[in-house]
């Protein structure tokens, strides 16, 4: 068992605070995500995990023990947490064999072997043991210190942006890989990353950070549909918003006719909102009641993505198969067909 | 916690400070009003001083500048025989002393020396009928110091002509320039940040050279502050001189500061391609060949053969128990020396690693200036503090127990020692910064994240990781206070000798067949890092390090211990 709970947490150099009262909950065997761009205080939160950095306010907690609280932090080599580092930081002057045994010093010769093997195995890099760190690949040193970092049967794994450096065909294949990997071995993990596709092909929740705050922590299906906050909403996938004036705590109106849909709380008649448009929720058809230009068009291979402008001149995304082909200054017809309608309000 | 980092914080300034005291007390000097001691200092041997130091750097600067260049130029962009081989023997007179190459050709070219001789036999003139240059004098020194202080000239140069990408040359030619004029309107101008940085390299060590103006008479300021201080007594003179001196010297540190950071400007493209070197033919290539061979015969093989005859002849009765005791004593003082420097070291390098401080860095930065300060500088400055702590201990013994301890500090080994450690902590501080930063952080938190402490980090990754390192750092000390004349000749304990300091004794004495001996061990202990450094220039083409491909840069990370960067090095080798 192993659950990680974050309460309140905030971390500061100096005078400056780089991580506010984030609180979350990984469960056992869960892969986590904390996403955002960079500077927003991701691997910071994720060197505390570690004990590399000291929180100022609030607890870290590893089940029922405390790892970190103000004043009071285990060391690093006491927590059992693994860590994947961004540029592996695999020890040059050992072979692989002894990089992935350097944690388990406290295991018998032959134990050591047989765990070296099986996650040789687990990693797809069997017999590689004599070879040394510079021999090998990229990829390949990722999936060894992969393989280091898990050879201590550790609590929990931290990865800090583990693909970043590799090519983008090759990462979401390695996410997919780790993924695997993770899951064979029931290790409960958090993931940092800038890569919403990341985020999405390796974790089970994701939060999503800007500022040192999380702003959700959500799957990544809900980041996308039911995005709680504007910062969210651009982050996560493309879209476009509509302003809209509020009529009631359900209905907003716009251009485009009146939205139903929950308005935020605070968000008094009359005052203007935003209503979340993905590009997928328009449909392009001739026989649809709206009218707009096609301002730009973008070709993704299997799909088209059209930028609208609607009279107001006002923009909006849509997504069309690719075979379904408008020239730019062409008059196309659309209709709304919206699963999930996100209202954000403007301030 | 707090407690514990300001304590260390404490330590790592003051280990620091107490290094940089000498350098402190001298420059003092320069705050201090002494009309009268320059008053008289300008009556008598001010403008002498002045004007011998003025003409030597000048004659040094042309010297080193003539014969350096065309031989970086030339062993950089073409092909002709030999050069392989004079890549790297270039680099031998850097382990030659000023002052033994001196001693050599007084030898040689002195009335009763071979030269002279052959000269008289062959033509059956006798004293004073023919005229013969002197080597004694002040262009004789120019010369000796030229020899053997061009290769900072030669390796810099070198080094930037190879970084320069050879695009630039070409679109010179595209625009019309023939081979001449791109190289005076390009390829020179481009590495003159590297040039100036080798010249005044040498130019300190002109500066800072004692042994070869004092055998050769010519009065600098060097001889000036050891005649002022120890013939005179006049210590306040003395310090003035010092202060003026370290002056001079801090002009060339910051020249040197400011070309080095123009140089990052220097690099035009990133874009490298394999130099395509010109063969050069009959004429052109004898003429290479002389360029090349011509400095090196000079400043190295010629003087090392005079050396080994000397060595020869003398070895019957010169390999006696005396040597052997000044052998082990240089031993002992350069291995005690290159321990603690090391030492020192790893504890200011961690330190700075650790937590940056700007104060720890400052007064860090401030000891590890004594690479550039004289000899002779730093010895005044170890003298004055030491003397005044001696003079107080024993005053205050005296009023409470009635009794003298004479000198603790003064005239000990300890007292050498200091002034090694400040005078070369910045060649072991340098070294073991350079293999620090080779260690990514992200490995020390890796160890960590695997259940080692802060000492197991220390023990199972520094250490093995740093052992190439650190032996660098130790042989790159050991051999330059091996080297090292003026500080251990003011400063050494009494009837302690060394073989810089016999060497310099016996030439004294012009027991120059005996000085050969010492002067050869001297030597061939100086080719040790011009080897290192050697084994290192060929790795350094520009561009080879650029290449993106992961692996190459895995394996280099994993060699780079052992490596040394030539022009960070150059300055360290003397």
């Amino acid at each position: 068992m192993s659950k990680l709970t974050l309460q309140n947490t905030h971390i500061a150099y100096g005078d400056m605070t780089v991580v506010h009262a984030v609180s979350l909950t990984v469960e056992d065997g869960k892969i986590g995500c904390l996403l955002g761009p960079s500077g927003c205080g991701k691997t910071t939160l994720l060197r505390a995990i570690a004990g590399f950095e000291a929180v100022t306010q609030g607890t870290m907690a590893l089940n029922d023990q405390i790892i970190s609280a103000p004043g009071t932090s285990l060391p690093p080599e006491k927590r059992n947490i693994g860590m994947v580092f961004q540029d592996y930081a695999l020890f040059p002057h050992l072979s692989i064999a002894d990089n992935i045994t350097f944690g388990m010093r406290r295991q018998s010769g032959r134990d050591r072997t047989q765990r070296v093997r099986e996650l040789l195995a687990l990693v797809n890099l069997s017999g590689y043991e004599n070879r040394y760190p510079h021999e090998l690949s990229g990829g390949q040193q990722q999936r060894i210190a992969l393989a280091r970092a898990l050879a201590p049967r550790p609590r929990l794994l931290l990865l800090d942006e583990p693909f970043g450096s590799q090519d983008v065909e090759l990462r979401a294949m390695l996410a997919r890989e780790v993924r695997d990997i993770l899951q064979q071995e029931g290790m409960t993990a958090i993931l940092v990353t800038h890569d919403q596709q990341e985020a999405f092909a390796m974790a089970d929740e994701i939060g999503v950070l800007q500022d040192g705050r999380l702003q959700q922590w959500d799957t990544g299906y809900n980041l996308y549909h039911k995005p709680q906050n504007r910062f969210v909403a651009s982050f996560i996938g493309q879209g476009s918003l509509l302003a809209g004036t509020v009529i009631n705590q359900d209905t907003v109106s716009t251009l485009l006719g009146p939205v139903r849909g929950q308005v935020p709380a605070h968000c008094r008649p009359e005052s203007v909102v935003d209503v979340l448009i993905r590009p997928d929720d328009l449909k392009l058809l001739d026989s649809a009641p709206r009218k707009a230009n096609v301002a730009e068009r973008v070709f993704r291979g299997a799909e088209y993505l059209y930028t609208l402008a609607m009279a107001d001149n006002s923009r909006l995304l849509a997504l069309t198969p690719s075979h379904q082909r408008h020239e730019v200054g062409e008059t196309v017809y659309f209709e709304l067909d919206m699963q999930h309608r996100v209202i954000l309000s403007r301030d | 916690m707090e407690i514990k980092s300001a304590l260390w914080r404490a330590v790592l300034i003051g280990m620091a400070l107490f290094t940089a005291l000498p350098i402190l007390a001298v420059f003092g000097y320069v705050f201090v009003p002494a009309p009268a001691v320059w008053q008289h200092l300008i009556q008598t041997v001010l403008p002498d001083y002045l004007l011998n130091t003025a003409l030597l750097t000048l004659g040094v600067g042309v010297g080193v500048l003539l014969l350096g260049l065309p031989a970086a130029w030339l062993n950089s962009m073409c092909r002709f025989p030999g050069q392989q081989l004079f890549e790297w023997a270039l680099l031998l007179p850097l382990a030659m002393p000023a002052y033994i190459i001196a001693y050599t050709y007084t030898g040689m070219l002195d009335f009763s020396g071979p030269v002279q001789s052959l000269l008289r036999d062959a033509t059956g003139w006798g004293y004073g009928d023919y005229y013969f240059p002197n080597i004694r004098s002040l262009g004789g020194a120019i010369l000796m110091l030229a020899l053997v202080l061009f290769p900072y000239v030669y390796l810099l140069a070198r080094a930037a002509f190879l970084e320069q990408s050879v695009c630039v040359l070409e679109v010179s030619r595209t625009l019309g320039c023939n081979p001449w004029q791109s190289f005076f309107q390009v390829a020179l101008p481009l590495a003159r940040p590297a040039i100036i940085t080798g010249l005044s390299l040498a130019l300190m060590e002109t500066l800072a050279d004692f042994g070869t103006v004092q055998y050769f008479g010519v009065t600098t300021f060097t001889t000036g502050i050891f005649r002022t201080w120890f013939g005179l007594g006049d210590h306040a003179a003395a310090s003035q001189l010092a202060a003026l001196l370290l002056g001079f010297v801090f002009m060339l540190i910051l020249l040197e500061r400011w070309s080095r950071r123009r140089a990052r400007y220097h690099h035009t493209s990133s874009r490298y391609s394999r130099l395509p070197r010109h063969q050069l033919h009959g004429g052109q290539a004898l003429a290479a060949v002389l360029v090349c061979a011509l400095p090196l015969l000079l400043g190295f093989v010629i003087p090392v053969g005079q050396l080994l005859y000397w060595s020869l002849t003398t070895a019957a009765e010169g390999l006696n128990p005396a040597f052997f005791k000044l052998v082990s004593h240089s031993l002992l003082l350069a291995g005690l020396a290159a321990l603690s420097a090391l030492l020192l070291a790893l504890v200011l390098g961690y330190g700075k690693r650790v937590r940056n401080d700007p104060l720890v860095n400052l007064t860090a930065r401030i000891a590890a200036m004594g690479y550039a300060i004289p000899g002779t500088v730093i010895a005044v400055g170890v003298l004055i503090p030491f003397a005044w702590t001696d003079t107080q201990l024993n005053l205050l013994t005296r009023a409470w127990f009635d009794t003298r301890i004479g000198l603790l500090l003064s005239g000990t080994l300890f007292t050498v020692l200091f002034a090694y450690n400040v005078r070369f902590l910045a060649v072991s501080l340098q070294t073991v910064e350079a293999g620090l930063g080779k260690i990514k952080p992200t490995v020390d938190n890796a160890g960590r994240s695997l259940g080692l402490n802060a000492l197991g980090v220390l023990y199972r990754l520094h250490l093995p990781l740093m052992k190439g390192t650190l032996l660098t750092a130790l042989l790159l000390v050991f051999v330059d206070v091996l080297k090292e004349l003026p500080a251990t000749l003011i400063l050494r304990p009494f009837n302690f000798n060394t073989l810089a300091v016999r060497t310099y004794e016996l030439a004294s004495d012009e027991r120059l067949a005996d000085a050969g001996l010492p002067a050869l061990m001297i030597v061939a202990a100086g080719i040790v890092p011009v080897i290192l450094l050697s084994r290192s220039i060929g790795k350094s083409r520009a561009g080879a390090h650029r290449k993106p491909v992961r692996q190459k840069e895995a394996r280099e990370t994993r060699k780079a211990n052992e490596q040394i960067n030539p022009a960070e090095y150059s300055h360290r080798l003397r």
